[in-house]
């Protein structure tokens, strides 16, 4: 450990000194968040020590269905996504946006507390990280910043673990967001090696992920190591249980606005808004007002909504997307058409939640093809 | 509702539990605040002292399945400033609509001694299908905070928060783990409106549809997707045939499984 660690440097860390690793980031004053077993699911909490890892589970997905089973290895990270994802903690489902009192004809705004927790998010995986990057242009990119995201945001630490179980509806590898973390804004990034001795590869992103590994024991990793890690991933990518061609999407969509096959697939669609509620970009909000009884005191709160209900869209004289197709439409277009003109990016991340999460198991990579098809035939028919 | 005087507050009951009733008893913390705010002017489930109409809002627990109580909702409506409807019951028929299915005067003479007494309405309805409801809340029984919200926005002349959409949309927001993709469980909740709080899915269980269907409820494709998942055509239609099987949304879907058609 003559040698002196820098940003951009890959080490090894054996997997018996993840704990360490946890500690050194505890130590640094960050409440460690990560995957853990709950209620039949992979899903997002507090992380005191290694033993709360999902260690020795995988889950089996596809559309509308999700089981967890046990491995026949003692993975750390054999598993795809869950339910949550990181939006819960750097964009909470409900949040007080401010508390006034009556003051007479007038009123006056109480002070808040404004806690920003200090979280190190352990186990983002490289799609999840994408989606954290799109919440940052959408919530922080433009000129109307969201303060409280933003603070949250700043206050991270972020611990990218690249995937090498992918689930039955992931399709990273399609969109170039996985399973290999490729892109910026995280801390660490692990790569768990289970050939040979089990172990991480650790790229070290920042001055916050340096500081974290370097109390840790580690060593520098040998091209044995890398390319041990690139086998994995490209048999992740090999295994990936879906894709979707991202190339033109767009022109494809907004080609199909009046396409009847949204009409088949309103027959299927619940308009439940799960797709919106588990989508790791989706950032629509409602914001509602409180009162006390008597009227002395007000307070305003936000809360996630959901493009698929009724209310999200009304206006005077009613909702705009009033028929259920509309709605289906609006929310696929927006994630991977509109979105591109709006943000410069897709909307989709390739993580596969709402394919998995939807309780009738819509598929939006079929549909997406379907559309495409469909396209394709009429500009066939009008040549 | 202008602040000023206390409004006058009367509670009706009609074919009911009850339940609904006391969920306002059960207001706990904010009972003396809810009547501090209202002067409360009949209600024979917390006092006998009764004050005279008309009240300025009348909320009514109960579905209406007597000739006699069809006649008495209609001199609440004339004594009544809002009337709110409150519970699957006042707002679906509640889970006595089940009689709806059947023949009641088969019921009455196996079931009393002198049937010649018995003087009911062949079926149960919900109180929108007799006078105008002014607000309805859902479920059985009724969301406590729900109710609290309702009475406080009428007092503050604002628009109450009582969403419309999906039992989903509150059970994600939670964080709970889907009970019906991860446990194949029959869960009604993507077609249920939401308002409970998800109380069923948050201790692992699939959701019964108390609250009645949400704003646009898909009930045929859910209860499609039910039958892939295994679950046969009898336990959908006592799924959907419960305290709100009498709602158009329910009533549709369990009926179409009732007399199934043949699969092709």
């Amino acid at each position: 450990m003559a040698k002196t660690l820098k940003i951009g440097d890959r080490v090894v860390v054996d997997r018996e000194r993840l704990n360490d690793l946890l500690s050194s980031i505890r130590a640094m004053g960050y409440e460690i968040h990560g995957p853990t077993v709950g209620d039949g699911a992979i899903i997002l909490g507090r992380i005191d020590s290694d033993a709360d890892l999902p260690i020795g589970w995988r889950d089996r997905q596809d559309a509308g269905t999700y089981r967890l089973e046990r491995r026949e290895d003692e993975a750390v990270f054999g598993y795809a996504v869950g339910p949550h994802s990181w939006k819960r903690l750097l964009f909470p489902p409900h949040r007080t946006l401010w508390q006034a009192e009556r003051e007479g004809a007038r009123f006056h705004l109480l002070p808040m507390r404004e806690d920003t927790p200090r979280c190190a998010l352990f186990g983002v995986r490289p799609c999840e990280m994408a989606a954290i990057r799109v919440q940052d242009r959408v919530l922080m990119g433009g000129p109307y910043r969201d303060p409280d995201y933003a603070r949250r945001r700043e206050a991270c630490l972020i611990v990218v673990v690249d995937c090498h179980e992918p689930g039955g509806a992931c399709f990273c590898a399609s969109l170039g967001t996985g399973p290999t973390e490729a892109g910026e804004g995280w801390d660490l990034a692990l790569t768990e090696v289970l050939q040979g001795h089990h172990r991480f590869v650790v790229r070290i992103g920042s001055v916050r992920g340096l500081e974290a590994v370097r109390e840790v024991p580690w060593r520098d990793a040998t091209p044995a190591d890398l390319d041990a890690a690139a086998k994995q991933t490209e048999r992740a990518v090999r295994r990936m249980g879906r894709k979707m061609d991202p190339v033109g999407a767009k022109e494809v969509l907004y080609d199909s606005a009046s396409d009847p096959h949204w009409e088949e697939i309103a027959q299927r669609c619940l308009v439940c808004g799960n797709c919106t509620m588990v989508c790791p970009t989706c950032f629509c909000v409602n914001v509602r007002d409180a009162t006390s009884l008597d009227g002395s005191r007000a307070e305003r709160e936000r809360v996630w909504d959901s493009c698929f209900s009724l209310e999200y869209s009304y206006i005077h004289g009613g909702s705009v997307r009033f028929s259920p197709y509309a709605r289906y439409r609006h929310w696929m277009t927006h994630k991977l058409a509109s979105w591109q003109d709006q943000f410069g990016s897709l909307g989709c991340v390739g993580c596969g939640r709402c394919i998995v999460w939807c309780p009738v198991g819509i598929d939006i990579t079929e549909e997406m093809e379907t559309f495409r098809a469909n396209v394709g035939r009429k500009k066939e028919a009008a040549r | 509702m202008t602040r000023g005087k206390k409004p006058k507050l009367a509670v009706w009951k009609f074919a009911s539990c009850d339940g609904c009733q006391l969920s306002i008893l059960d207001c706990e913390d904010q009972l003396l605040e809810v009547l501090g705010a209202v002067e409360l002017a009949y209600f024979p489930e917390a006092t006998r002292a009764v004050v005279k109409g008309p009240y300025d809002i009348s909320l009514v627990e109960g579905s209406i399945t007597t000739r006699h109580d069809a006649k008495r909702i209609q001199e609440i409506r004339r004594n009544s400033g809002l009337l709110v409807s409150i519970g699957a019951c006042a707002t679906a028929g509640g889970i006595q609509a089940l009689r709806n299915y059947a023949n009641v005067r088969g019921f009455i003479q196996t079931v009393y001694p002198h049937p010649e007494y018995i003087d009911t309405l062949e079926k149960s309805t919900p109180i929108r299908n007799h006078v105008f409801v002014d607000f309805e809340l859902r479920g059985c029984p009724i969301n406590k905070e729900q109710l609290v919200e309702v009475l406080n926005a009428l007092l503050n002349g604002r628009k109450p928060n009582i969403p419309t959409y999906s039992v989903c949309v509150e059970c994600k927001r939670k964080g709970n783990v889907c009970v019906l993709v991860a446990g194949g469980d029959a869960c009604l909740g993507p077609v249920t409106q939401a308002g409970c709080g998800a109380i069923c899915p948050s201790y692992g269980r699939g959701c019964y549809g108390c609250f009645g269907p949400a704003e646009s409820p898909n009930g045929p494709s859910l209860a499609e997707w039910f039958r892939k998942l295994g679950h046969d055509d009898a336990s959908i239609v006592r799924l959907f045939r419960g305290f709100n099987g009498a709602s158009e949304a329910f009533h549709s879907v369990s009926t179409a499984h009732e007399n199934p058609k043949p699969q092709s």
